[in-house]
């Protein structure tokens, strides 16, 4: 049976997250009091995996870090077939940067037991780097194929993929145990049924924390994070706007007109 | 010599026969970097072919070449080329590594960083040599600027996307070294990229096209997002998109237009049921006119545009169409007569 790690990461809801400022004492961003969602691309890596389930058998084990409330994506993700969750959350572990997150979530899988297939999204939704998932891999010495959008072979233990790639893909065979990074065009994440909310009342969540990590706090969080944000500079807009009046008709002809003397129409 | 520990690298790379635009553009910028240090540009290049090569990327400001040239790097190879520029990272210890976001850079910055145990910015708008020489990387985020450093870690290491920094000035006179590398073998090769498949032909180009149209979250659902398209089709403009559009799953990672995705400079932009969002509108480079189209009248986006409508794009964009289309019909009859 293949053992799969799915990491996901609880993002704050995007309306309330465009209205965010920065932290000016921890220099990140301050997320507990923002309802917080699962990170989209993360819900695509949970459904591969959940397919696999389907078809091969497999034990799925969430990772996430992240504050306390966090927890309440783990339970989501049990609640759409996933069998235990791992919510990585200690005071020690707020600022993190893409290295440090990757090196808690890394040492946390390793702790965990042994895994053959490591899927997170290909990015995040608010930090937006893509680099979670490729140092999860550096640190589990595990290769890695990043924004994969089709498992063309998944019998065995030598699989074949389609990544993106410019102006087209470019076909991967790996060898598992492997990290897989993915895209939206891999699969359609199914909603929440009310028996997985039911079923998933039952289904483990541990909370880790860097003691039962076992790692330094200098390693974890701002202190082990390699990048500091040191500024924030509001941007000022530079341009006056005219808004068009009138009524919807009005409004058309005022827009063509304008096209019209920039000679695009 | 001094310059040797203080160096400006540039990790380049080819495709399809070119060197791609972007790591001439980051060789451009490492150059600028790399005076104000007093130090050396360096740039590795890896793949097949490369005897023309390294002068092109020294006309265009390296003072060093590192080329590793060999059947084995094409395709691209994630675990070779993690090992050959590791060893070189390890070896020339640069104080500053960029890479350009290509889909092969965007998969090696962080397998090279995590291995150096250094840190990383992801898709930086601008670098500045700041206070004791270190590289301020600037991202746009949450309605402003945030300047990210790598204090203490070495090399200090940005992705930087296509088209945000000027295409440099080819110098041919220009002189540097060249040194090949070997490639190491017998290599465990546990990823095996076995082809690269070109897939489609772009449509109208975004980075040379005239008149962007852009669509975001406002769009409301598929079909929303068709009639946007529509209207791009109409104005022979490039369609763009944001990153909810591409979240929401009505268009391709591909068509996203920003800090992320693809930067752009349109002589006309729209943008429609979008906010503004500065990830997005850093990558509008130079745009003489900016429309935008919301149905709120409080939305950021009209700070940032010359013309405004607050309309619901749903509504708007289809009786836009609607008369271009008449106009374009008529506009079709005279030509026919004539």
């Amino acid at each position: 049976m293949l053992n799969i790690v799915v990491c996901v990461k609880a993002v704050p809801e995007p309306n309330v997250a465009n209205k965010l400022k920065i932290d000016p004492v921890t220099k990140s961003l301050p997320r507990q009091d923002i309802p917080l969602v699962i990170n989209p691309l993360d819900s695509h890596a949970l459904e591969a995996a959940l397919q696999l389930k389907k078809k091969y058998g497999a034990h799925i084990t969430i990772f996430s870090m992240g504050p306390p409330p966090a927890g309440n994506i783990v339970r989501e993700c049990l609640a759409l077939g996933a069998d235990k969750g791992i919510l990585l959350t200690d005071p020690a572990f707020a600022g993190a940067d893409a290295f440090a997150t990757a090196y808690t979530l890394a040492k946390a899988i390793e702790k965990n037991r042994a895994v053959d297939v490591v899927f997170c999204g290909m990015a995040s939704s608010d930090g937006a780097t893509e680099w979670v998932g490729p140092e999860i891999a550096t640190f589990l010495n595990m290769p890695v194929v990043t924004m994969v959008r089709e498992i063309v072979d998944d019998q065995g233990d030598e699989w074949i993929v389609k990544a993106d790639y410019e102006h087209g893909y470019r076909m991967v065979k790996l060898k598992l145990p492997a990290v897989i990074t993915v895209t939206r065009d891999l699969n359609r994440p199914k909603p929440l049924s009310f028996s997985g909310i039911l079923k998933a009342r039952n289904k483990e969540i541990s909370e880790w924390n860097h003691e039962k990590l076992k790692i330094p706090t200098e390693l974890v969080g701002l202190k082990g994070s390699p990048t500091k944000v040191t500024e924030m500079t509001p941007l000022e807009s530079r341009r006056n706007v005219k808004l068009i009046e009138g009524s919807l008709q009005e409004k058309v002809e005022r827009l063509v007109q304008i096209l019209s003397e920039a000679g695009v129409v | 010599m001094e310059t040797e520990s203080a160096a400006v690298f540039v990790l380049a790379e080819k495709m399809e026969r070119e060197i791609q635009p972007v790591s001439l553009q980051l060789i451009g910028k490492a150059r600028q970097l790399a005076d104000e240090l007093g130090a050396n540009v360096g740039v590795v290049l890896l793949g097949q072919d490369l005897t023309n090569d390294a002068q092109k990327l020294i006309a265009a400001g390296a003072d060093l070449v590192l080329k590793a040239d060999s059947k084995s790097l094409v395709p691209y190879q994630s675990e070779l080329y993690t090992e050959i520029i590791l060893k070189l990272m390890v070896e020339r210890r640069p104080e500053i590594l960029l890479i350009g976001s290509t889909f092969m850079g965007r998969e090696l910055a962080p397998l090279i960083a995590a291995r150096l145990e250094t840190g990383l910015t992801a898709h930086c708008i601008e670098l500045v040599i700041g206070g004791e020489g270190v590289l301020e990387q600037r991202i746009p985020a949450y309605g402003g600027m945030i300047t990210i450093v790598c204090p203490e870690k070495r090399p200090q290491m940005a992705t930087v996307a296509n088209g945000v920094f000027p295409n440099p000035v080819l110098n041919p006179a220009r002189s540097g070294e060249v040194i090949s590398i070997e490639v190491p073998r017998n290599l465990p090769q546990r990823i095996q990229t076995i082809e690269i498949i070109r897939e489609k032909l772009e449509g109208v180009s975004l980075e040379t096209a005239s008149v962007i149209v852009a669509g975001g979250a406002g769009a409301g659902d598929q079909e929303g997002w068709d009639q946007i398209e529509e209207l791009a089709g109409i104005l022979n403009a490039g369609f763009g998109s944001t990153r909810p559009a591409v979240d929401a799953g009505w268009t391709e990672l591909e068509t996203m237009i920003g800090q992320s995705g693809r930067m752009v400079n349109p002589d006309l932009y729209i943008g429609v049921g979008l906010s503004g969002e500065l990830q997005h509108m850093v990558g509008i480079v130079g745009a003489k006119i900016m429309i935008a189209i919301n149905k709120d009248a409080k939305s950021p986006v009209f700070e940032k545009v010359d013309y405004g409508v607050v309309e619901d794009c749903r509504v708007f964009v289809p009786a836009l169409v609607k008369r271009l289309k008449n106009t374009e019909s008529y506009a079709g009859k005279v030509a026919h007569v004539i």
